[in-house]
């Protein structure tokens, strides 16, 4: 089943000059898959995350997430759409620096109001507790070390059970030991709870051990990947 | 909706208490300029309610009277209508200053809806003579009990009282600093003078403080028979007929009409106190512009501090959109950081305003000669205070609207690919 469906999207940067920086690209991804895209700087890699995470809306082509169209809708649909649907990990963790690490973790989902405040409350600490973050809840996120910060900014992405995490260089800015505890985390996610992961990234090794590595240059994806997974297929 | 106001509260709550100096100081602004402006607006108004309150007691709301500068044809000019002449060098005519049948323009006036009362007068110059000294005044021969409907004189009276001027036909009611001046006390007579060269002795009542220099220092009442004595003219001299309306504030619209149907002018307290009431523009001028400026400049300082806030939170506005905060709700934090430093400033600045206040009114000052105060008069009326807030607060918004929509407007990605 397809979680995430991008069909002829392309892109154009104005400035310095006309340049197009997404041809036509298409793909697809399903659920639970471990997805890493990969290429060299410059190849759109970032830009085609920021497209199909619906931050982007300056494009053409459509894209479909959770069987909802998003080409097309207005500013205020699609962020209560990434609200919903979608969980974010970037390369520098971009928690709110004053909020503690709780706070931080339950603000998307005070954002939905789908529970009770004190529901948002237990389901931010089971996040915690999962990335064995518990005991640093009540600290302030700004007083934590990158890697924990890197956790926190996980268990804030998961709090709504999106459909999809985007990671946006998850362990760009993370050491060998940190990125190695992220990708299992990642890894646990997609195989435990079938979760979906879109990731950019620069890291050869990070991109190897997942699912799927697509591979992209000069604005096209030049290579698929291979579905590694067999269980994938039964889904 | 409710529920994103009250999670954008919770966040702004959070901004604000982060840094809790840059918010007091964003807030003293606001206080600082309301409280300047409440002080100072309660000052003035309460000066120019002074300033008023003279003008309502030298003057009565409206004064008819003949006015002897009324332009006059010449006799030429009423012979000759149509022909060319010319009158160089026209004296006054001799005219008597009577307001003729003032008692039935009395009555007449006294069915107009808006009259509460009315009385007639006569006023002269007079010279005061007692001893040595000789001073030169004015002497009005009044109705005592009329006069004291109009202008309150039984609450005035520092010595005797008006009474004594009905049973006493050769008794004056003096004002009190004239009384010093000539060293006099109740009791003692007087030599009056009048320009026609009249002279007469008259006893000293009453004393009487009306708090303004230019009526206490030179005015006596006496009855209207006694100065018409004195003046040597007959029972129906009578120089002015004073109203009082219902609403003073009416007197410059009525004033005219009267005027036309009676032939003589009728001049309304504000013309008549108008270099006193100029006073009361002017302080209106300087409290509004000095206020404003200083709203200006604290709505400046709320501006430069959210300013520099946002720029601060770019990452976090970022990521705030990235989780899925809409534009408006970016707006909604900001706006309300801005609108709780304006709402605590200003009440805080009214606090300051309404202490102000209070110390100036507490404050001893000496009027002098001229107005008896002993201290400044201060205007506590809550609806400068409401004024203030208002301002407070509209300021605010339109200082933190600016940078909140800017916040709104920003690209998130732009800023999240570094």
């Amino acid at each position: 089943m397809n979680v995430l469906k991008a069909h002829k999207i392309s892109k154009y940067f104005y400035e310095p000059e006309k340049f197009q920086v997404l041809k036509e690209v298409d793909l697809t991804v399903d659920r639970g898959e471990f997805l890493s895209l990969v290429g060299k700087s410059g190849c759109g890699k970032s830009t085609l995350m920021y497209v199909l995470s619906t931050m982007d809306s300056q494009y053409e082509g459509e894209l479909e997430i959770a069987g909802q169209r998003l080409t097309g809708q207005d500013q205020n649909y699609l962020a209560a759409f990434r609200n919903k649907h979608i969980g974010f990990v970037f390369q520098f963790h971009y928690l709110l620096p004053e909020f503690s690490a709780l706070q931080n973790v339950m603000l998307p989902a005070l954002k939905l109001n789908n529970l009770s405040r004190q529901a948002i409350e237990e389901k931010a600490y089971e996040k915690l507790k999962m990335l064995g973050m518990e005991d640093q809840a009540l600290k302030l996120s700004s007083k934590l070390s990158g890697g924990q910060q890197q956790r926190i900014a996980i268990a804030r992405a998961l709090i709504n059970d999106p459909d999809i995490i985007m990671g946006d260089e998850p362990t760009g800015n993370l050491d060998s030991n940190n990125t190695h505890m992220v990708f299992d985390i990642f890894q646990e996610l997609t195989q435990t709870f079938k979760q979906t992961i879109v990731a950019v990234t620069h890291d050869e090794n990070f991109a190897q051990k997942s699912d799927r590595v697509v591979e992209m240059s000069d604005g096209r994806i030049v290579s698929e990947g291979k579905k590694k997974r067999a269980e994938l297929n039964i889904l | 909706m409710l529920n994103s106001l009250k999670l954008s509260i919770e966040i702004a709550k959070i901004h604000l208490l982060s840094k809790p100096k840059q918010t007091l100081v964003a807030m003293l602004g606001v206080t600082f300029g309301i409280g300047m402006f409440v002080a100072m607006v309660s000052l003035m108004t309460g000066l120019n309610r002074l300033t008023e309150d003279l003008a309502m007691t030298s003057s009565p709301d409206i004064r008819i009277f003949h006015d002897i500068t009324v332009e006059r044809k010449s006799i030429l000019e009423q012979v000759n209508e149509n022909g060319t002449n010319l009158v160089y060098h026209q004296k006054p005519k001799n005219e008597s200053l009577k307001v003729r049948n003032a008692m039935g323009i009395a009555e007449r006036i006294r069915l107009h809806p808006e009259v509460k009362g009315v009385s007639v007068l006569l006023n002269s110059q007079v010279f005061y003579n007692y001893g040595p000294v000789q001073l030169s005044g004015i002497i009005a021969g009044v109705d005592i009990v009329e006069e004291d409907k109009l202008f309150d004189l039984r609450s005035k009276m520092k010595e005797g009282s008006i009474e004594n001027l009905i049973t006493n036909q050769d008794g004056i009611i003096m004002g009190i600093g004239l009384a010093a001046k000539l060293d006099a006390h109740t009791g003692d007579r007087v030599l009056i003078t009048t320009p026609q060269g009249f002279t007469k002795s008259l006893k000293i009542i009453g004393l009487f403080q009306m708090g303004v220099g230019a009526i206490d220092n030179v005015k006596s009442y006496a009855s209207i028979s006694t100065v018409q004595t004195i003046l040597g003219e007959d029972k129906g001299y009578i120089t002015d007929v004073n109203i009082k309306l219902k609403d003073y504030k009416q007197a410059k619209f009525i004033a005219p009409g009267f005027q036309q149907s009676f032939g003589y002018k009728a001049e309304d307290w504000e013309t008549a106190n108008a270099t006193m009431l100029l006073g009361v523009v002017i302080r209106n001028i300087l409290t509004y512009s000095v206020s404003i400026t200083l709203l200006i400049v604290a709505g400046f300082g709320i501006y430069n501090i959210l300013s520099i806030t946002i720029h601060n939170k770019m990452k976090d506005i970022a990521i705030l959109k990235a989780m899925g905060f809409a534009g408006k709700d970016v707006k909604q934090i900001f706006m309300i950081q801005s609108l709780v430093i304006g709402l605590i400033g200003s009440l805080l600045g009214l606090l300051i305003g309404f202490i102000l206040s209070y110390l100036i009114s507490k404050a001893p000052f000496d009027g002098g000669d001229v107005i008896s105060i002993d201290h400044l008069p201060v205007n506590f009326n809550p609806i400068y205070y409401i004024i203030g807030i208002v301002f407070g607060v509209l300021t605010t918004a339109i200082a933190g609207y600016l940078p909140s929509r800017k916040a709104s407007k920003i690209d998130p990605i732009e800023i999240l690919r570094g």
